[in-house]
């Protein structure tokens, strides 16, 4: 065994009266991936940035190469070789590649800037780790995957021998996330160690070699990916068992929503294309496929948020015409949007606004313009101890509560009005465990309660558990639905990569 | 160091932030004082008794601090909403023109009880129609509106200028460019005796009230809230965007071009090119200082009033130019703008 390049020892830090980190020990070996296991608030990131000097921490010290960090000096991390790609990334979109690799590596008196040395180095670890980019590109005409690659290829040129992952998979679809764990492990291979954050089961188990798992700001495990489990890792990240549930048995009722043939432009591009499809009472619709084939613009335009360019839409069988957003909230559909941060919340204003700023018009939630706080007040009360909303009151700013908390007060606004047709989009994307069980045990009660729910998402094994018909949306195509008794996530793949035609001819 | 945002905002740093901004533009305009070689304390103490040292003087402070209440909202309302209306003066002196042309020509023959309220409307419009070609601007081809309402300012003087030395120019005024005078019947009533100060100025405390009101009690003040702060997320709650932009855009400049009406039926009686010296401008200040809170703006517009009429007494006495108020002025919304990135955010190092 080799020296470790990198070691973490006893570093606790604290915020406030939470303690985000408590006396944590991890080292890193040399062509080691490691992957750091926790829910959201769990200290992943406080370690990660207290690792490249971001914060200081209270106790504890990095140790890189036997040499010890000075603690708050992320400059001095870079130097030791440290590199972190941050889930939101530092860059700037007005720049090209090369020069945002290359900001901040030069002096700013320097008279002339070395472009043509640094494009070669660019190009030759480009070409080293198969992170192929052009570097004359204006950053913002990158995808984020290729965004992403960019920011990993930063600190490649710094010259990183440690690199940092911040939930790297958040921002990709699953295919640019299986190729960039492709990537990471070459990059393993060639001498590299990687820390990488998540809390995503499969991918720690596919690209990790060991796992370290944290909760509450404690190291609760650590496990070689190969002598482990996902329902282990699950328990241990959690620190309970944790089931997600799964649907019982029902008969669909009478027909809630239809649409036949709906094409749907949007800046001159078609994103639908004669879709159709149809949903009944007490059964839930799924809808999978890869982000980018046109799902969010199926969601916006039952949500009222983006006309149709034609076809029919109809609602318990009566046709309807474009639908505003008031129309869809009064014809009492539930609406979970995709985005819950910039959609789904207005971030600055308190929860109990929050709660009410859809149905703010209707005679519950005011008379004559004029807000009744009072009933706003008492709704949001409600919606906070029937869905467990932790982190606020009425009066909090919806900012800070967690992507769970928030979801489900979305879920509660919206479940609270019985609705008879609920659109989920993407619900649990980027939740953690317990949330994503929460989630759905609230979909399957709606479902039970006799609402029509159709659930937009990328996440198979979710659709699998709680649809009861899939259809796969691929290129602005909806193919023909399938039990999700006869689906499994094999079917479901070919079916995403649009190839339901040879699905149909196997059966 | 690093910017940390603060998840609790406490009272008591609402309150400090403007008042620390308010000391420290003056202790940076002491500095200036002290160059000029007067006593800085003094100076002061003059520009004080100024603004309050007499029942003259106190009239004259609430007199100049009416404009100054109407531009504030006109910000407060427009900023909340995050719609940049930089164009207050402009629209005041549409509304000053309207009250003029309206007042000396059609209205005049009518009785004050009916007269005053007509031109105030008039003004009101004025100032509105003005403030909607930016937002037509920018609604229809995403133009920004700081730059077109600027603009639109120096257009608006440059109106009024054309037409009080053209039509509207008085023949009686020895040949300066100034428009007819409205009628005396139009004339805002003297809250004060033998003062220049006006209803206006309960006009100006009564809009300031129901201001607030609308923003925090009604479905418009929610709505334009929710559409300043997050504009997808307004659009997914339903709010009319577009609509309610043009309300806020029509409360502003009709609270601007108010300003105006009320500056020429409360003091002056026409209009002239140097009717505002910077009013509108002077509203952005106001508004920020009180960091939009429409009730604030009341005393932060006093604030600046005290500045502007002290100096005029503290210059004769110590031979300080009065520009120290503008720079003053000028130097608190700085100093304010400091103050609320400091209780927005801490610094870590």
């Amino acid at each position: 065994m080799t020296l470790p390049v990198l070691q973490i020892e006893g570093v606790s830090k604290r915020f406030g009266n939470n303690l985000a980190n408590d006396d944590i020990s991890l080292t890193l070996a040399k062509g080691e991936i490691i992957a750091l296991l926790g829910e959201n608030g769990a200290g992943k990131t406080t370690l990660m940035s207290i690792l490249f000097g971001h914060y200081t921490p209270d106790a504890g010290r990095i140790v890189v190469d036997g040499t010890e960090l000075p603690p708050g000096k992320p400059r001095a991390a870079i130097r030791a070789g440290v590199g972190m790609v941050h889930q939101h990334f530092s860059l700037a979109p007005n720049l090209t590649v090369l020069e945002n690799v290359m900001t901040g590596t030069e002096s700013l008196w320097a008279v002339k800037s070395q472009t043509g040395a640094a494009r070669r180095k660019l190009l030759s670890i480009s070409e080293r780790f198969g992170l192929r980019i052009d570097p004359d590109k204006r950053l913002g005409d990158l995808s984020v995957g290729e965004q992403q690659r960019v920011e990993i290829l930063k600190s490649l040129y710094n010259d990183a021998r440690i690199l940092i992952l911040d939930e790297p998979t958040a921002v990709l679809t699953n295919i640019e996330a299986e190729r960039l764990f492709t990537v990471l492990k070459d990059m393993a291979r060639q001498g590299l160690s990687l820390i990488f954050i998540s809390h995503k089961l499969d991918e720690v188990m596919a690209a990790a070699d060991r796992i370290v798992v944290l909760r509450r700001g404690k190291t609760v495990a650590e496990r070689r990916a190969s002598d482990s489990s996902k329902a282990e890792l699950a328990e241990l990240m959690v620190g309970r068992q944790v089931e997600r549930p799964v649907r019982e048995p029902s008969t669909p009722g009478a027909l809630a929503l239809a649409a036949r043939d709906i094409t749907v432009w949007v800046n001159g591009v078609a994103r639908l294309k004669s879709i159709s499809f149809a949903l009944r009472e007490g059964e839930i619709l799924g809808i999978v496929g890869v982000s980018g084939n046109g799902q969010a613009v199926l969601g916006q335009m039952l949500f009222g948020t983006c006309a149709r360019t034609s076809g029919t839409l109809e609602l318990f069988g009566k046709p309807v015409a474009d639908l505003t957003v008031p129309d869809v909230v009064d014809a009492g559909i539930g609406r979970i949007p995709e985005d819950r941060n910039h959609e789904g919340a207005i971030g600055e204003m308190a929860i109990w606004e929050n709660a009410v700023l859809e149905r703010i018009s209707s005679p519950a939630f005011s008379k004559n313009g004029l807000v009744n706080r009072n009933a706003g007040m008492a709704f949001a009360r409600r919606i906070i101890e029937e869905f467990d909303v932790r982190g606020g009151t009425p009066q909090t700013r919806a900012r800070l509560l967690s992507g769970g908390n928030l979801q489900k007060l979305i879920l509660g606004r919206n479940l609270l009005q019985n609705p008879r047709i609920l659109i989920a989009a993407q619900p649990t994307r980027g939740l953690d465990e317990g949330a994503v069980a929460a989630v759905h045990a609230r979909l399957l009660a709606a479902r039970k309660e006799g609402a029509a729910v159709l659930l937009i998402s990328e996440d198979l094994d979710e659709v699998i558990r709680l649809a009861d018909r899939i259809q796969a949306i691929v290129g602005g195509l909806l193919s023909p639905p399938v039990e999700a008794a006869d689906a499994d996530a094999r079917k479901l793949g070919l079916m995403m990569a649009g190839e339901w035609r040879e699905v149909e001819d196997a059966v | 160091m690093r910017f940390e945002r603060r998840e609790h905002r406490p009272l008591s740093l609402l309150i400090l932030t403007p008042l620390i901004a308010v000391v420290s533009a003056l202790a940076i305009s002491g500095i200036l004082i002290a160059l000029a070689g007067a006593p800085v304390l003094e100076a002061y103490w003059r520009i004080l008794a100024g603004a309050f040292g007499s029942r003259l003087a106190v009239s004259e402070t609430l007199t100049r601090a009416t404009p100054l209440i109407l531009t504030g909202l006109a910000a407060a309302v427009a900023f909340r909403a995050r719609l940049w209306n930089i164009g207050a003066e402009g629209q005041l002196y549409l509304g000053a023109l309207a009250v003029a042309a309206a007042g000396s020509m059609l209205l005049g023959g009518l009785p004050g009880i009916v007269q005053i309220p007509l031109l105030l409307v008039t003004g009101a419009v004025a100032g509105m129609l003005f403030m909607l070609i930016p937002l037509w601007l920018r609604l229809r081809f995403s133009v920004d509106e700081v730059v077109t309402s600027l603009l639109l300012n120096f257009v608006a003087v440059l109106i009024v200028s054309m037409l009080i030395d053209g039509v509207l120019k008085d023949p009686m005024a020895f040949g300066w460019p100034q428009s007819y005078p409205v009628a005396d019947d139009a004339l805002l009533p003297k809250l004060i005796a033998r003062s220049r100060l006006h209803i206006g100025f309960g006009i100006a405390i009564v809009l300031s009230i129901v201001i607030y009101f609308i923003q925090s009690r009604t479905v418009f003040g929610m709505q334009s809230r929710a559409a300043g702060l997050n504009p997808p997320g307004a659009v997914f709650a339903g709010v009319p965007l577009g609509r309610t932009l043009l309300k806020v855009a029509c409360l502003s400049g009709g609270l601007a071009g108010l300003a105006g009406a009320i500056e020429v039926l409360g003091v002056k009686g026409y209009v002239t090119t140097d009717l505002s010296p910077g009013f509108g401008y002077a509203g952005i200040v106001v508004a920020m200082l009180a960091n939009l809170n429409p009730i604030v703006v009341v005393l932060t517009a006093l604030f600046t009033a005290t500045m502007f009429v002290g100096a005029d007494g503290m210059s004769r006495s110590m031979g300080i130019p009065t520009y120290i108020a503008d720079v003053t002025v000028a130097l608190s919304l700085l100093t304010m703008l400091v103050g609320l990135f400091h209780s927005q955010y801490r610094i870590r190092r």
